[in-house]
């Protein structure tokens, strides 16, 4: 039996080549018997195999931490470090980004894309306002808000009342059309809290993605329009019209998970750590990454290669111990009895014990001379 | 003697507190002095260091089981103290069981009902044995919260208080303090159930046992005295520690028999509370470590387990081995590549034992009439009741007359033998390959050059170590799966370890580029590599083109269609190299595609022999042809030096103009980008673009001949590149991905000007380095070099954890009978290994190489 990529090969190959159905079945034949040639041994360790494989080369990638996607501000974690958070399973990476492609019919030239853009981007109160103050007779936060610029973000000033009313319930606000007034219903408040209010309020979000704090158009080489956002959230981004949702991309594993479930995130680890590591220039074959993102996400949830991840959920108290944290491991092993049953790697070299991997695996049984007699 | 073996002796260990009533039952001594030694130096009788717990002096004897130091592994003893203690590691637990159960009648605080359910779950819980441990600790968290605050016993009645814990061992009820008898008294009185349902099992682990009223003594073996050179006796930190613990709790006893002020028996109490909370461990916090008179923190129960030095990592997950070597390594290319040259001091010392038979007992008699000091001979000879007896000139002809099958001599290593070498970092595993030995005079081990590359070795004073498998079963095993060619291809991404390096690469690419022998001075090379094919030799012409001379190399059915580093077609048919230029594209380490394909087809026994072939024409050509490279070789002709030195000054005005337009406000930004920016990104752009021209143009300049630059064509070393930095131009520093533009206010150094945006002031270097670099150029090399060192340091203890991490997450993850990926409780992580079920190591980058195989069988 061929793996279906290999049958697609030779199909199109033979295709290409006009080979002939009887040559193609001869072909087909010989490929089956090098495929059963090149199939893995049982009792192969390989996941000491994967290890290996990310852990010789992991020297060789940069630590220098950040490329600069164009401005200075939309730095991506690359190499060794971004390898790390991946494998770690951060619930936020340290730099969250997006790629949102953006449909073509929305996508006529570049300033309709940087407008699309500029919706994208979270705008918060802070970012329109002209001008706030704090009065302090009357403790009253002043907003002025800045005409223009809400213009050109398609902004109107009713809603932007209606969000500080959404967000500052504890606040009478007042819109005379020019000055928005807010003030605080507990009218003894001290000046130290209206100044946080005041802080607060600046951080209030209007319109666009939240978290999206940079945005940046680019067209690639096919002459698509994609956006490339600092700052990351599939949920809200899946809402946008304009974008080419079957396309967005993000780097933030979590939320690949908490929207598209368990099977989507591996796909996208396997994705991500590709990239990271073809970046860097070195090789690693897709088999390592898929065991690995296989291993991270098996039970349905997300763990880390980590001491509270996939190591600390280890059957076998010795092989959590000898790993780290060994006092609290065996303390807690003695409280429940808990028993050992020794079926791994560790545990076996602790007790100067044939592993059960490779030639440790199989069990001879010999009939005894007696045995064979009856 | 019949030797057993006993492949699997432990089956399962399980773990559980130590009651009082079992570290009484097991104890063999009762520890009631704090004198460790007589007059006489004696151990004392009931004494840390009493006979009974153990021997560690050559000359006594343990009075439990009457063995000497070597037989007896040491016994436990017990110490009964004066009042219980807390275990300072429990302390958390027992707050919990305070918590949960009533101060009067030890019930849980918790309705029938509820303990039903608990119970129930328990039950279903232990059902499904996946989440089994996570689960029920979960249970077991959520019910100890929700009885924190109940404020009466639902069965007596009695009003319950806040418990609270001042650390690190006091228990306060209602801001009193409950003295740990109290303590233990109501832990005494839950029952085995109630105890279940907070998640203990009461048959290993009861909680009136976490307060300990009895410890038990460690043995004396695991805490030897040493002996210092003065005669005098230094005693291991946990005997001190121990000898602290029991002279305060005799004077606890005795100030509590004398019927002592309460005031000074609390006291005493909790100074025997602290000894025994150090002893357990000494980095407890809030409390001050234990220390030695020289103010050394002690090292007691905690300290010996944890970390990298402590027993887990450094002894029980590592361990120590016989039969080893570690020498200096050097070069000889003479060697097959999976053999190793082991001098002869190494040779005499390892050995491999043999059993004598009928058939070899000749054979063998002369290894013991050599004796220890000649080679080949033998050191020991072990006798079929095991005894073992070393070869002397006394011990000489009594073995020889004695010897008969069955017997055991362990002979000096000899040609053939085969051993296990390894460099370390270990970091996969041809990092450890078996080689077969090969005795030779000299000091160092010996590795043909071919194998550097796996083990990621050079010799500017690498040293490797050597094992000898002792039993026949290792042997094999190390034979058929580590030995150098099981191991040529990588298992990390399918390409081949083992290949040419170096000078053999350029040797081969000179001789397949244009090279002409005659016929006599042909097979002389070739015979000089260990070429023996006589029927090859007689059809070379009177002169053989050097193509013909690596044909020569190549079985005669190989064929092989490729492309050479240039991607200019390579092609062999029937074992002659028709087209092409060898070089490290073809035969190179990783992605050598002839070699690849020779592994392929021929299997890896025969593709060993030819790389090792392969590799020593290619230097017996060099050797012949004179090769070398020199100060010379940077000697680029005037034109070619003045084509690059126009390049760099075109790139230089081309900045400056750059820098002209951005003053006069006539450069548009780059989108995204501000203006400061977009010039930063242009003018770098303009000098990368400068140095990788100057390369180009050396490359184009058909200096075919410059050993330099055959080297770099070849792709035995080096770069145009690195050629042109040489000679040209080291061009723009770069730092974290910008120019340099660190230092003082404004600028890189102080003698540019404020905001100086040329190509020096911001690390572009004009010169090449044999031309030399001027004090400006060498600061900013030297900050580039500084921080690539740093970036270096830094690095490796990371990716170092990454990969320990890694390591241990995916240890016991192996393919089962079944083709499916279990990890070590066999649940199922894949249903074929990556998707195809194909062994990495087995593919030529990760895939079956369809089109060769359709191409062998079209064509035949």
């Amino acid at each position: 039996m061929l793996p279906v990529h290999l049958i697609e090969k030779i199909d199109s190959v033979c295709k290409k080549h006009n080979i002939s159905d009887k040559d193609k079945e001869k072909i087909a034949i010989k490929v089956e018997n090098n495929y059963e040639k090149a199939k893995i041994d049982p009792g192969e360790a390989i996941g000491i195999v994967t290890a290996e494989s990310f852990g010789e080369p992991s020297t060789q990638m940069t630590l220098n931490v950040f490329h600069f996607a164009g401005v200075a501000e939309m730095q991506v974690t690359v190499g060794l470090p971004r390898i790390i958070e991946i494998f770690d399973a951060r619930k936020k990476p340290s730099t969250p980004e997006m790629k949102i492609p953006i449909l073509p019919k929305f996508a006529k030239n570049s300033d309709s894309v940087s407008l699309i853009a500029m919706k994208i981007k979270e705008t918060k109160l802070g970012d329109i306002i002209h001008e706030i103050t704090i009065n302090v007779a009357k403790s009253i936060i002043e907003i002025v808000l800045d005409k223009k610029k809400m213009r050109e973000l398609e902004i109107k000033p009713k809603e932007v009342t209606t969000k500080i009313i959404d967000s500052m319930k504890l606040m009478d606000i007042k819109d005379d059309g020019n000055v928005i007034s807010l003030k605080h219903k507990d009218k003894t408040l001290p000046l130290s809290e209206i100044y946080k209010l005041k802080e607060k309020a600046k951080s209030i979000h209007i319109s666009g993605v939240k978290g999206i704090i940079h945005v940046l158009p680019i067209k690639d080489e096919n002459g698509n329009y994609i956006i490339h956002c600092a700052g990351s959230n599939l949920k809200d981004a899946l809402k946008i019209e304009e974008a080419d949702q079957k396309n967005i991309f993000t780097n933030d594993i979590f939320e690949v998970y908490e929207t598209f479930g368990i099977e989507a995130t591996r796909t996208m680890i396997i994705k991500e750590a590709e990239r990271v590591i073809r970046e860097q220039g070195i090789d690693i074959d897709v088999r390592h990454i898929m065991l690995l993102a296989d291993m991270m996400t098996n039970t349905g949830v997300i763990k880390g290669v980590t001491r509270t991840g996939i190591s600390g959920e280890k059957k076998s108290v010795l092989a959590r111990a000898s790993f780290e944290t060994p006092i609290k491991h065996i303390m807690n092993a003695s409280l429940i009895g808990e028993r050992d049953d020794l079926n791994s790697v560790v545990e076996n070299v602790i007790l100067n014990q044939p592993v059960p991997l490779g030639t440790g695996m199989p069990g001879l049984i010999a009939k005894m001379n007696s045995e064979v007699k009856k | 003697m019949v030797e057993h073996y006993i492949y699997k002796k432990v089956d399962a260990i399980i773990f559980g507190m130590l009651g009082p009533d079992i570290i009484k039952k097991q104890a063999c001594a009762k520890i009631v002095t704090p004198e460790l030694y007589d007059k006489e130096g004696y151990p004392v009788d009931g004494g840390l260091m009493d006979v009974r717990l153990g021997v560690i002096d050559p000359g006594l004897r343990c009075k439990t089981c009457g063995g000497n130091l070597r037989d007896c592994m040491g016994h436990f003893g017990m110490l009964e103290l004066a009042r219980p203690l807390v275990h300072i590691k429990y302390v958390d637990v027992i707050l919990n069981f305070l918590r949960c159960t009533c101060r009067d009648c030890g019930k849980l605080l918790i309705d029938k009902k509820i303990t039903l359910e608990i119970d129930d779950e328990e039950k279903t819980i232990h059902v499904d044995e996946f989440s089994d441990d996570v689960a029920s600790k979960k249970q077991v968290k959520s019910t100890v919260s929700s009885l924190k605050n109940v404020k009466k016993c639902l069965y007596c009645g009695a009003k319950q208080f806040a418990i609270k814990v001042e650390k690190p061992t006091t228990f306060l009820e209602d801001d009193k303090r409950i003295s740990p008898i109290a303590v233990r008294n109501r832990l005494e009185k839950i029952s085995d159930e109630d105890v279940a349902r907070l998640g203990l099992d009461p048959r290993f682990a009861r909680p009136e046992w976490m307060i300990l009223i009895i410890i038990p003594v460690p043995p004396v073996t695991i805490r030897p005295s040493i002996t210092l050179e003065t005669g005098e006796r230094s005693e291991d930190d946990l005997t001190h520690k121990l000898g602290d613990i029991v002279r305060i709790n005799q004077r606890l006893f005795e100030n509590i028999n004398a019927g002592a002020p309460e005031i000074i028996v609390e006291d005493l109490w909790d100074l025997l509370q602290y000894h025994v909370t150090t002893y357990f461990d000494n980095e407890t916090s809030q409390i001050p470590p234990a220390r030695h008179r020289g103010g050394q923190a002690l090292r007691t129960l905690t300290n010996r387990i944890k970390s990298k030095e402590g027993r887990f990592r450094h002894n029980l997950a590592g361990k120590r081995v016989n039969f080893a070597a570690r020498t200096v390594i050097s070069p000889d290319p003479k060697i097959e590549i999976n053999e190793v040259g082991v001098p002869f001091n190494v040779a005499m010392e390892l050995t491999i034992p043999e059993r004598v038979t009928e058939w070899n007992i000749k054979r063998l008699k002369k290894f013991v009439e050599n004796g220890p000091k000649k080679y080949p001979g033998s050191n020991y000879v072990v006798r079929p009741d095991g005894k073992k007896k070393k070869i002397s000139d006394e011990t000489q002809e009594q073995l020889l007359e004695e010897m008969q099958p069955g017997y055991i001599v362990e002979r000096h290593l000899m040609d053939g033998d085969i051993s296990i070498f390894n460099r370390q970092p270990s970091l996969h595993r041809m990092s450890i390959m078996a080689h077969r030995i090969k005795v030779l005079p000299g000091k160092s081990f010996r590795i043909n050059p071919a194998v550097c590359f796996p083990y990621n070795a050079d010799f500017d004073g690498d040293e490797m170590n050597l094992h000898v498998p002792q039993t026949e079963e290792a042997r094999t095993e190390a034979e058929l799966l580590m030995e150098v060619q099981t191991q040529m291809i990588t298992p990390k991404s399918g390409v081949n370890v083992i290949g040419c390096a170096n000078d053999s690469i350029t040797g081969c690419y000179l001789l397949t580029k244009n090279m002409k022998f005659p016929k006599e001075e042909a097979i002389q090379l070739l015979t000089s590599v260990g070429i023996d094919k006589p029927e090859r030799f007689a059809k070379l012409k009177k002169t053989v083109d050097g193509k013909e001379i690596f044909s020569v190399i190549l079985p005669e059915d190989f064929d092989f269609v490729g492309r050479s580093k240039k991607k200019e077609p390579v092609l062999i048919k029937n074992g002659i190299l028709i087209e092409g230029i060898i070089d490290k594209a073809t035969i190179g380490q990783e992605k050598g595609e002839i070699i690849r394909s020779i592994i392929g087809k021929y299997g890896p026994d025969t593709a060993l022999v030819i790389i090792g072939q392969m590799f020593r024409l290619g230097i017996a050509v060099l050797l012949d042809y004179g090769f070398t490279t020199t100060i010379s070789d940077t000697d680029l002709p005037s034109e070619v030096q003045n084509k690059c030195h126009d390049t760099i000054n075109t790139s230089e005005r081309r900045v400056s103009q750059l820098i002209e337009q951005f003053k006069n406000k006539e450069m548009n930004a780059l989108p995204g980008l501000t203006l400061d920016q977009s010039i930063e990104v242009k003018i770098m752009e303009v000098l990368n673009k400068c140095r990788s021209k100057v390369g180009e143009i050396i490359s184009e300049s058909n200096l075919d001949l410059n050993p330099t630059i055959v080297m770099a064509l070849s792709g035995a070393k080096g770069s145009f590149l690195n050629l042109s930095m040489m000679t040209a131009c080291v061009g723009q520093q770069a730092l974290r991905g910008k120019r340099i533009d660190r230092g003082y206010r404004g600028r890189t150094l102080t003698i540019f000007q404020k905001g100086e945006l040329s190509p020096a002031a911001k690390g572009f270097i004009r010169c090449g380095y044999k031309e030399g670099l001027n004090p400006t150029e060498y600061f900013m090399h030297a900050m580039t070099g500084r921080d690539s060192l740093m970036d270096t340091a830094l690095r490796t203890p990371k990716s170092g954890y990454l990969y320990r991490r890694l390591a241990s997450a995916l240890q016991d993850i192996k393919i089962g009978y079944d083709s499916t990926v279990r990890s070590g409780n066999e649940t199922i992580i894949q249903f074929t290994y990556g998707e195809d079920g194909l062994d990495v190591s087995k593919t030529e980058g990760g895939k079956l190489n369809i089109n060769r195989i359709i191409r062998e069988v079209l064509e035949g």
